[in-house]
């Protein structure tokens, strides 16, 4: 895992082959993350795979965060794994509220197909590209994104007698 | 005994020792209720208490002439909901307890499959009522063994006691019949339907009994 001058170093790198789409750095608890633009996050994790001396080939794992009221609201987390060297690095990109696309990673890493389709299950962040982009684990006709904050907890009230009584 | 062996008195104490008349209707409950098949179906941990753990050595359900578990809902006639339903879910549970044939009950077990329980969420139906109609609740998360029994115990009185559970009227469900004669199309003889209508229209006239 690089450390906080290692994360810099590689921003640098990524600055020399890709200009402007590392946004940011952020190093926090021992996990470094680098914060892409949107519309380049394939060009970067291509460039972390493929490039000698990187070899971050394995997707461990993608997933969205919902960072309401923050705008831009949707990050979209794909977590990096280097197997010959055990090293981890986070890529990061923020989407905007209204119609959250990103393109697919499918094509670098297959196992993305699946966790990119959870992703659109459960917070409708689009993601360009994707073979078969549907509903994997709610029922295909289930309406709205349920794991994003301001989706009703769904559910019924319960009431209790105690806290009727007490707060109204 | 060979006839002529007793006469008048004794003929009639021995006929008054042996002998219990009642109706065919309360007979056919009686045999109804200790020789339910439960379906062999969990949903969720409560799957652990039953039907897994009911019918062990311990606990033996067998005692009440129902430890015959049924791997298919054609063979059974009770259904016991163990844990939450997840709205995925809720149409193959609906499915399996219209593919069990008549008479036939549902046990609700615990607090998720009876209200949804701690799952108040997108993805778990508040209550299996919702979709399907339940004779008996039981509470609990789990609820134990004995806690099953005594419900299963319950689920036998009312069974009992009460022959029309009158749950199509109650659910507006009429026409969901399924005859056990095979595909989709199939309709019940003349004969059959005919038994049918009577069945219900006496048991409308007779007041339900507790």
């Amino acid at each position: 895992m690089p450390d906080g001058p290692g994360l810099e170093l590689l921003r640098g790198e990524i600055d020399v082959d890709a200009p402007g789409a590392v946004l940011a750095t952020s190093y926090d608890k021992e996990r470094a993350a680098l914060i892409v633009d949107p519309a380049r996050v394939v060009e970067v994790i291509t460039w972390l795979r493929n490039t000698p001396g990187q070899g971050y080939r394995f997707l461990s794992s993608l997933h969205v965060a919902d960072y309401l009221p923050a705008e831009p609201r949707f990050g979209v987390h794909y977590e990096l794994l280097n197997r010959e060297r055990v090293e981890r690095i986070r890529v990061k990109a923020m989407l905007p509220a209204e119609d959250p696309e990103i393109d697919s990673v499918t094509d670098l890493f297959p196992t993305a197909n699946f966790q990119e389709r959870e992703a659109f299950d459960f917070f409708g962040v689009v993601f360009r590209g994707h073979p078969e982009l549907t509903r994997i684990l709610l029922p295909e006709d289930y309406v709205g994104w349920p794991q994003r904050r301001d989706f009703p907890i769904g559910g019924e009230p319960v009431t209790f007698t105690y806290s009727e009584e007490r707060y109204g | 005994m060979l006839r002529g062996n007793l006469e008048g008195e004794d003929l009639e104490r021995y006929v008054e020792e042996r002998v219990v008349t009642t109706t065919f209707e309360k007979m056919l409950n009686l045999a109804r209720a200790n020789s339910i098949f439960p379906l062999t179906f969990g949903l969720a941990c409560c799957a652990i208490e039953a039907p897994i753990s009911i019918v062990t050595a311990r606990y033996d359900l067998a005692r009440f002439g129902a430890e015959a578990l049924r791997a298919s809902p054609r063979q059974a006639d009770l259904i016991i909901l163990s844990g939450r339903v997840s709205i995925k879910m809720a149409p193959v549970v609906r499915r399996l307890y219209d593919q069990m044939l008549e008479p036939k009950w549902a046990i609700s077990m615990g607090a998720c499959s009876s209200s949804g329980g701690m799952f108040a969420n997108y993805a778990v139906v508040q209550g299996a009522d919702k979709f399907m109609p339940i004779d008996m609740h039981i509470p609990g998360c789990p609820p134990r063994p004995e806690a099953v029994m005594y419900g299963f115990n319950k689920l036998q009185r009312k069974i009992m006691g009460n022959p029309d559970q009158g749950w199509r009227q109650r659910y507006n469900a009429a026409g969901t019949e399924e005859w056990a004669r095979g595909g989709p199309a199939s309709k019940p003889s003349v004969e059959a339907a005919e038994a049918y209508e009577l069945a219900r229209e006496l048991a409308s006239k007779e007041p339900a009994r507790a």
